[in-house]
């Protein structure tokens, strides 16, 4: 009987109000189960609020060879960014503008 | 580029049998190399050579089985702690353990194998672990030398791995160091304890320092100059360090701290030389560790033994996760 079980990623929030944080994965035959070893694995001495469980297999993901098409700026984005709007010439002009 | 090209899960998709030969491997090992010399950290489903993931591998599974083949020598003395407190700690040291194998075994799953696989390998004699779980805790004294010695040798080793180049591993080793700090305050605090006790508890701690040193000091692996694949190993940042870098340096942190509680250390070449500044010992036996990773230890036949037993009567666990997890899906 094969018995390598499924895998669920576990997400573990430390405090309320702080982000699930991807910490590592357990295997299970359900949700529950993975839930109880979660628990088990990844709270039994940090602080815990909540913990998540995802079947692995539900996961979609970009693959790290596509990684520059995906995310790298093809153009300039600092049309995006706040330091794109720099500030001081422009104050110092439209100040000095009446002078 | 469509969608289908650019989606993946976070399993690895392998092709093992991939050429590593040829201007195009040679291409690819040259950006991987140029990664990782970058400092940047290498994820399960980036392009890897072979021999990196089967190195990686390897290493991760030995690891996982120490961890897991580790809970045996203290396991067998929970039911004799002396007080509540120490049997607390130990059982919850014995736990993590367990626990740090689950994990382990997970990091090497990244890379294209299977916990069932590996815990078969081990069952059957086919896979190595660390060579100090094949000697036996004699006494109680022996289980708070393992506590001090063996799991600060360990995060030695630990510190260095989580600065490795594979992340799932990496990340793995900072969470198993932070769990090894209390491993080891508990056996100092243990081995501190019982040398401030009767002088029957002193020499009991005497016996079991003579017991684990030189075993500790070969948990580093062979000498250097015996080392196969260092280069590649270090290029790679499979490792950062050296066995022998890694061996001075535990001897230098823990040596001055035996001493300090007037207990003798079982290496008549152990000294301070002021001059050089350095910390002098003696080689381990070299002979000694060939024989006991070949198989040949103290305990090796009785640990695989304990597992293929403990195995089997799991056995009927597994198979009920199993069928439960068949009838959900």
């Amino acid at each position: 009987m094969d018995t390598q079980l499924r895998t669920f990623e576990v997400f573990h929030q430390s405090k309320r109000g702080e982000p699930h944080v991807h910490v590592g994965a357990v295997h299970a035959p359900d949700a529950e189960l993975a839930l109880m070893l979660a628990r088990d694995q990844f709270a039994r001495r940090l602080d815990c609020t909540s913990l998540w469980v995802v079947p692995s297999d539900q996961i979609t993901a970009t693959t790290p060879a596509q990684a520059e098409a995906w995310f790298e700026p093809a153009t300039d984005k600092s049309y995006r960014e706040a330091a794109g709007f720099p500030m001081r010439d422009i104050i110092k002009k439209a100040e000095n503008w009446s002078k | 580029m469509s969608m289908m090209s650019v989606l993946s899960s976070v399993e690895p998709q392998l092709d093992w049998a991939e050429p590593q030969t040829g201007p195009e491997f040679e291409a690819r090992l040259a950006a991987f190399e140029a990664r990782i010399q970058r400092g940047e950290k290498i994820e399960p489903n980036d392009w890897m050579p072979l021999e990196y993931r089967k190195q990686l591998i390897r290493m991760i599974s030995q690891h996982a089985h120490s961890e897991i083949v580790g809970c045996l020598p203290e396991g067998g003395w929970i039911p004799h702690a002396p007080t509540f407190r120490r049997k607390l700690a130990l059982t919850a040291k014995v736990q993590d353990e367990a626990g740090h194998g689950q994990l382990l075994y997970r990091a090497a799953e990244t890379l294209g194998v299977s916990r069932e696989q590996m815990i078969d390998d081990l069952l059957a004699g086919r896979a190595k672990y660390s060579n100090i779980f094949n000697y036996p805790a004699v006494t109680w004294a022996d289980v708070g030398m393992i506590g001090w010695l063996v799991d600060a040798a360990a995060i030695v080793n630990q510190l260095m791995l989580a600065e490795g180049s594979y992340g799932p591993y990496a990340r793995a080793m900072k969470r198993i160091c932070y769990e090894e700090s209390f491993h080891l305050k508990q056996g100092h605090h243990f081995i501190v304890t019982m040398a401030g006790g009767t002088p029957q508890q002193r020499a009991m701690v005497q016996a079991a320092l003579n017991r684990w040193w030189w075993p500790t000091l070969m948990m580093f692996g062979p000498s250097d100059r015996d080392s196969v694949h260092l280069e590649k190993m270090m290029r790679w940042k499979i490792k950062t360090r050296t066995n022998d870098e890694l061996r001075y340096d535990f001897v230098a942190q823990y040596a001055p701290q035996i001493l300090r509680l007037g207990l003798t250390i079982p290496d008549p070449e152990l000294r301070y030389d002021e001059a050089a500044r350095r910390w002098r010992f003696g080689e381990p036996d070299w002979e000694e560790f060939r024989r006991v990773i070949s198989g040949h230890g103290p305990l090796n036949a009785e640990r695989l033994a304990v597992r293929r037993a403990a195995h089997e009567e799991g056995r009927w666990v597994r198979e009920a996760l199993a069928a439960k997890s068949n009838r959900v899906q």
